[in-house]
């Protein structure tokens, strides 16, 4: 199970959890699951044709998955995923 | 016992010692001649101006100290001081120690100055400044040199709100010359929570002015800028070329997309920073030094509403203390030339876990922007960019207000 980091704008869909525990061999196989979990959670990550959108960062580990393989970036049991999505606020 | 008056003293130096005018001075540092210029006034005569490549010894440790200047008796000295007297009792102890070539010149500083020929005013501190900042300078990262360098330096701050109260407070602290900050808004009492910078008698009144109000208080050696309006494509080359650095804290995607556009194409350091309910994130852009930027990490703004503002979603109101200073830590850092700063990496911190992370941020080399075939080499309409209706109204008061997100 890869431990999958949950920015605050997600946690309403996890019980408020920042951190959750999920299944899956690669970044797609992952957010299958966690959409298997949590209902809703998906479509905030991805766009209709099932990519992730531009504008959410995935990191495994420190890297970010589009310098890796996408979507199809491999997932170990000890890894940790990040969903880290651009945020604007800091002025008002 | 017989005895000199000085009137008689300096009579009798000036046939004894051999005077150079300040004309001839000059011809021969022009000419790149051999002669060690020393110039023997006090420190607080110096400071006020010297002539460039001369050597300070104060004359009382004129004796002491030519030797390291000019180890052999032949070298060629002339001295001067301010008005060419005390230079011909200097080269007369010169002559004392056995220097052979040693001239006065007459007329000294002041008859080289009024000769119209250069001088160079040392950057020096005021013992004011330098009580002020004495922990920074006792350390060799800093020292006088680095706080001269925070002193000249020029720094822009786009927001005046939550991560932009504690940037400009540190930076003002730290004794960064000139701050300019870029806000539109007043001070609502909903920033008191966290915009440090307000105050609750500023409630109503611009936010630029209120900033200036609290650094003036805090620190008189900094300048700061206002810029009361929203950063457009019109006004931001003008307004980020006045600045070595630029500050993001501001609170929607088109200024981000901008503000990071304008620094790349201007070759200008960006340190950026966001913040959201109890987590954080900051990194450095910078391009000039094949750095990544702003679009290299985030390629797509969000649709308009995808991504709630602090507005509706909130804002733990300690968090932009903890960003906002870390974003002041990079800039002094990057104006300093000292450590490493979190160019290619994002820093994230989640208040309520208490965890700070850091993610790898890799340079794209298809950037529209920063790659070394941008296709985007101006600036473009970036409400539009964002998918925001791209109506530009004019306000009661006559400024273009941009709608924003937050
Ligand atoms: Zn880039």
């Amino acid at each position: 199970m890869a431990t999958v980091r949950i920015p605050s704008p997600l946690r309403r869909y996890t019980n408020g959890q920042s951190k959750v525990e999920s299944s899956g061999a690669s970044v797609n196989e992952i957010i299958e699951s966690l959409e298997a979990q949590y209902p809703g959670v998906k479509a905030r990550l991805c766009d209709d044709s099932g990519q992730i959108k531009r504008y959410v960062n995935v990191f495994v580990n420190d890297e970010e998955i589009r310098t890796l393989q996408g979507g199809d970036t491999p997932v170990g049991d000890k890894d940790e995923v990040s969903i880290i999505p651009a945020m604007a606020g800091g002025q008002s | 016992m017989s005895y000199l008056t000085s009137d008689q003293l300096m009579a009798k130096l000036r046939k004894e010692i051999k005077e150079i005018s300040v004309h001839e001075l000059a011809r021969k540092m022009d000419n790149g001649e051999d002669v060690t210029l020393v110039d023997i006034r006090g420190l607080e005569e110096w400071d006020q101006g010297n002539i460039k490549g001369s050597v300070h010894i104060p004359r009382g440790f004129l004796e002491l100290q030519i030797e390291r200047h000019a180890p052999n008796r032949d070298q060629p000295i002339a001295v001067i001081c301010a008005g060419g007297v005390r230079s011909l009792l200097g080269a007369r102890d010169l002559e004392a120690l056995g220097y052979t070539n040693v001239a006065s010149v007459a007329g000294g500083f002041n008859g080289w100055k009024n000769g119209g020929y250069n001088f160079v005013v040392p950057r020096i501190m005021t013992n004011e400044q330098r009580q002020r900042y004495s922990r920074h300078t006792i350390m060799p990262e800093v020292g006088e040199e680095g706080q001269l360098k925070l002193l000249d330096s020029k720094v822009l701050i786009i927001g005046a709100g939550g991560l932009g109260s504690p940037t400009a407070i540190y930076l003002a602290a730290a004794g960064v010359g000139t701050i300019g900050i870029v806000d539109f808004d007043v001070v609502d009492t909903s920033n008191l929570q966290r915009q440090i910078i307000h105050k609750l008698e500023d409630v109503d009144k611009p936010k630029v002015e209120s900033a200036a109000r609290s650094i003036a208080q805090l620190n008189p050696d900094v300048k700061v800028i206002g810029h009361r309006t929203q950063l457009t494509s019109h006004n931001a080359f003008d307004i980020i070329s006045q600045y070595d650095l630029v500050i993001n804290g501001s609170d929607n995607f088109p200024t981000r997309y901008l503000v990071n556009d304008a620094c790349v194409i201007l070759g200008k350091p960006l340190v950026d920073a966001s913040i959201f309910r109890f987590e954080g994130q900051v990194t450095v852009f910078d391009t000039a030094h094949d750095g990544p930027c702003y679009r290299c990490l985030y390629p797509d703004p969000p649709p308009p509403g995808e991504v709630p503002s602090c507005a509706e979603g909130g804002v733990f109101g300690v968090l932009p203390g903890i960003i906002g200073s870390l974003e002041a830590v990079e800039a002094i850092k990057l104006i300093l030339g000292q450590g490493t700063t979190l160019a290619g990496r994002l820093l994230t911190y989640d208040a309520l876990e208490a965890e700070f992370r850091e993610m790898k941020v890799t340079k794209d080399k298809n950037c529209p922007v920063c790659s070394e075939h941008p296709t985007v080499t101006e600036l473009i309409d970036y409400n539009q960019f964002c998918g925001i209706p791209s109506v530009e109204h004019v306000s009661t008061n006559g400024a273009v207000k941009q709608p924003a997100l937050a």
